[in-house]
């Protein structure tokens, strides 16, 4: 897969789509390509350095901040962003009830936050208030004090167990 | 009524997808990347650049201050700021040379090859060197702004209340805050673009575009109509955004200029930290004299802001700041002097609450001081000295309305359960702490302390004095024959809610559906000038202007309810104008001396007192804020849900401040400029919040409402420093309180 100028060709799943990336050298960052090659601008870069969160996407599942994973890494992985998280063109229940209860106000650590509360919610569909706080620890928001955060993914998580239930 | 419900804000879908595009998300054709080349002394003589003879300049673009075609300087108040250094360099992070390159990394590689020349000077960073007059570095004393104000017997007045009780107690206190970073998650940027006939378009991530609009007009020479500045959607600002984006629209359009190619400059953590404003460091000393029955005779505050190495702003923060300066008590005899200071580090600007937290931390801690000097309960001393309806602010203001001291001190009380709470918690601490049974990671494993504390405080809402008259904010608003309604404003939605409220005034004015209503994004080659985006007046004063447009066009069109599409019909049949622009009216009652500053400061105040509860581990002295409760005055609340996001956001900015944000320098240089170590709070570092809203109405704002974005900046740190006394004994009168300041304490 390595191609003529020493760079790789790298071929991965993106929110569902089977993507080849050509070129890319071996330490280009995985937000880089999906921001500048791939142009799903929704993963945004607070820091560059694995603090803030706000380029955190799901590889193969598992919550990872995009500057720190060079793209070479996922290869034949599946990639989520916050792109992927609407539901057949509809909100889905995480992105409305984070929107309703007031998590969003500047907007740039969402995409983050929603990708981490959708690993969160996988992995624990009935978190607690503090389970929540734990596995939102990762990403920074300055706007809201963290509360309204809290309370959608709290919302998304009832809204979710119900429609299971359902 | 969609005022006072809380819809999804109406920006809020493209936010939740990814779709929202903000300036860094936005590509051109042919764009090019910017990088600046910023001196790393902090004083120092500028004798020119080297490029390095041995790099590739093919596809580099170099700029520097010769390029510029007007005044070389960055057009806000006094016109000191360069925008490109062309002989001395006055702050470690001032920029010199600019470059544009194909790429993003060609940029950057390229700014390590570029040698500036210097020669360097001593340099004056320590705050009371610099007042005292070391260099000097700034003009001939190096004050770049002095203020006084004065109330009843004004100077000496202390001495002399002492001279006249001699029963009065004298209480001293030096308090100090250090700066903070606004750390807004998304980094600053722009890009430039050459637009029309020699003119230039900005987008960016701004709160302010008309201030754009005047710096680019002077620096590159060009009638203002020239400059069209569009707001890109903007991740966070909290002030950090107001002046300095005109330094980047000013860098990256002489680059774009230069290249005829649109330009993008967007900033990294790192230069982004050591490179624009942040909040002042200041001290603020109180000497005051007390009656035995806790009666504030006389106060003395002065306070010594630093500025940085330019102007900028800071004259109307030192402003803002002795205003506040009294905190929201009665005291009779007052005398307030404060400077703003050169220093030989960057410029430091507006951040949430604009001069207030730094004198209002001062003053609650004094106060809390001179409660525990005289023996008394905290908060009866305030409830005793609070001004109410009929009391006289510093300024000689007699407030008339809108005074909800009693109301937030009830509720805030009442929600915290103050009594018992405070009670439970010297119980707890008297059976040697909170038991080990229920740990918090890292905090040790012997009993935690636990206190609990309080602030009370009040914020002046929109600009200070008669600048809204000055000012003079203006909106249109146009009624299309298809029924939409369109609001332009250059009131700029930063994340606060501006795009989902002023629709829900119009609505409710005009009696129609809120999906009948857009907002035209900040143009300003087509929005008129609503003023700045600052000083807690968008919703109270640009909001007003909104309501007014409304009421004008609902008049005109004669409309009173009913079928607004047939309405509409009728209204363009009838040869109907759609299209209405009002500007702001001042209230008439507002009168203000600007040589004195006696008067009306404010045309109101938001109220509030926070409560804090916190537990502090006895070992490594580090504290957890264990719980919050609030209540904030807010005259009425338009968006409840984006209102109280507000106030929530602002208290833990203010709780951050308190105990974990810190910014270190050496040589004037920050030296902690990445957020892994220049923190801010995480969701684990946030209590849960109560906040609870209360209303006491501002006839003069729309439905009610009064400014509160800043509001909640105020009261929290020194709310902590109530409470870790409370918990500890350990009295603070600096910020941040970090485990080595608590345990610096506990060893005096």
């Amino acid at each position: 897969m390595r191609n003529v100028n020493g760079g790789l060709t790298v071929r991965f799943t993106l929110n569902g789509e089977a993507v080849e990336i050509r070129n890319v050298p071996p330490m280009e960052r995985l937000l880089d390509t999906l921001r500048e090659r791939a142009r799903v601008t929704g993963t945004k870069e607070g820091c560059g350095e694995g603090e803030c969160g706000a380029c955190t996407v799901l590889i193969d599942g598992a919550p990872s901040v995009a500057c720190l994973v060079p793209t070479c890494q996922v290869d034949g992985e599946e990639v989520v962003t916050v792109e992927g998280l609407a539901e057949d063109g509809r909100l889905s229940a995480l992105q409305s009830e984070f929107l309703a209860a007031g998590g969003a106000q500047c907007g740039i650590c969402t995409p983050g936050f929603l990708v981490a509360a959708r690993a969160l919610l996988d992995a624990n569909a009935s978190p607690t208030r503090a389970e929540i706080r734990e596995g939102l620890a990762g990403n920074l928001c300055r706007c809201t004090g963290y509360q309204k955060i809290v309370d959608g993914v709290e919302r998304a998580a009832e809204q979710e167990r119900a429609g299971d239930a359902g | 009524m969609i005022v006072g419900s809380s819809p999804p804000r109406l920006d809020g879908a493209d936010k939740v997808t990814g779709d929202a595009m903000y300036v860094d998300d936005l590509q051109f054709d042919g764009m090019l990347y910017g990088a600046t080349v910023r001196s790393r002394q902090a004083h120092a003589r500028y004798l020119g650049y080297e490029l390095d003879p041995d790099y590739d300049w093919t596809d580099i673009t170099v700029v520097t201050h010769e390029a510029i075609p007007g005044g070389n300087y960055v057009a806000l108040m006094v016109d000191d700021q360069p925008a490109l250094v062309s002989d001395l360099i006055r702050h470690p992070s001032e920029p010199v040379v600019l470059l544009a390159a194909p790429t993003r990394e060609q940029a950057e590689e390229a700014r390590a090859h570029v040698k500036l020349l210097v020669e360097p000077l001593p340099i004056v960073v320590d705050l009371e060197a610099a007042r005292a007059g070391a260099g000097p570095i700034w003009g001939d004393d190096n004050i770049i702004s002095h203020l006084e104000i004065q109330k009843g017997d004004g100077p000496g007045c202390v001495d002399k209340a002492l001279a006249e009780h001699p029963d009065a107690i004298l209480v001293e206190g030096r308090y100090y805050t250090g700066a903070q970073e606004q750390m807004y998650i998304e980094p600053q940027g722009i890009i430039a673009m050459p637009w029309g006939k020699g003119g230039i378009e900005i987008l960016g991530s701004l709160q302010c575009p008309y201030y754009v609009v005047k710096a680019l007009a002077q620096l590159l020479d060009v009638p203002a109509a020239e400059i069209k500045v569009v707001q890109a959607v903007t991740g966070g600002g909290f002030g950090g955004k107001e002046d300095y984006p005109s330094i980047i629209s000013a860098h990256a359009s002489l680059l774009a200029l230069a290249t005829g190619k649109p330009v993008k400059l967007v900033y990294d953590r790192a230069e982004d930290l050591s490179s624009t404003t942040r909040r002042h460091p200041a001290i603020t000393w109180h000497r005051t004299a007390v009656a035995p029955d806790g009666t504030l005779l006389a106060m003395e505050v002065d306070c010594a802001f630093d500025g940085g190495a330019y102007t900028t702003l800071s004259p109307v923060v030192l402003s803002r700041a002795l205003i506040h300066g009294v905190g929201p008590y009665n005291c009779e005899h007052a005398m307030v002097t404060g400077d703003i200071v050169a220093t030989n580090t960057p410029p430091n600007g507006a951040f949430r609450g604009f001069g207030a937290p730094q004198v209002c931390f001062a003053s609650e801690r004094h106060i809390d001081k001179i409660a525990a000097t005289l023996g008394r309960d905290p908060v009866a001393l305030r409830r005793q000295l609070a001004l109410r309806i009929g009391d006289t602010t510093l300024t000689g203001q007699t407030l008339e309305t809108s005074v909800a001291s009693d109301e937030v001190l009830d509720v805030a009380l009442e929600a915290s359960d103050w009594d018992r709470r405070r009670a439970e918690a010297e119980a707890i601490n008297a059976r040697g702490g909170v038991p080990p049974a229920d740990p918090i990671p890292g905090m040790g494993t012997t009993g935690r302390l636990r206190g609990v504390g309080m602030s009370f405080f009040f914020h002046g809402a929109g600009f200070t004095g008669n600048g809204e008259a000055r000012i003079k904010g203006r909106v249109r608003m146009e009624v299309r024959p298809d029924g939409q309604i369109v609001i332009y404003s250059a009131s700029t939605d930063i994340g606060q809610g501006t795009r989902t409220v002023f629709p829900q005034l119009a609505a409710t004015t005009l009696g129609v559906g809120i999906e009948r209503i857009e907002m035209h994004t900040p143009d300003t080659s087509v929005v008129p000038d609503s003023g700045p985006t600052v000083a807690s007046r968008t919703l109270m004063v640009v909001g007003k202007v909104v309501e007014d447009c409304s009421n004008a066009l609902k008049a005109r069109m004669g409309f009173e309810g009913g079928d607004w599409d047939a309405a509409v019909d009728a209204f363009f049949a009838g040869g109907g104008d759609g299209s209405v622009e009002l500007e702001y009216q001042t209230p008439p009652h507002v009168e203000w001396d600007n040589e004195t500053y006696q008067g009306e400061a404010y045309p109101c105040y938001a109220w509030a007192c926070d409560v804090v509860e916190v537990e502090v581990c006895p070992d490594t002295y580090e504290t957890r804020i264990t719980g919050f409760w609030s209540a904030q005055d807010v005259g009425k609340a338009i968006h409840p849900v984006l209102v109280s996001g507000q106030l929530e956001g602002g208290s833990l900015q203010a709780l951050g401040f308190a105990v974990l944000e810190e910014m270190k320098f050496a040589d004037g240089q920050l030296t902690n400029n990445r957020m892994t170590n220049c923190i801010i709070p995480t969701a684990l570092d946030a209590p849960e919040m109560d906040m609870r809203l209360v209303e006491a109405p501002f006839a003069g704002g729309p439905f009610g409402a009064k400014g509160i974005g800043e509001l909640p900046m105020d009261g929290g740190a020194p709310a902590v420093l109530a409470a870790i006394e409370h918990a500890t004994g350990l009295s603070l009168d600096s910020l941040p309180a970090s485990p080595e300041a608590l345990m610096r304490a506990a060893a005096e």
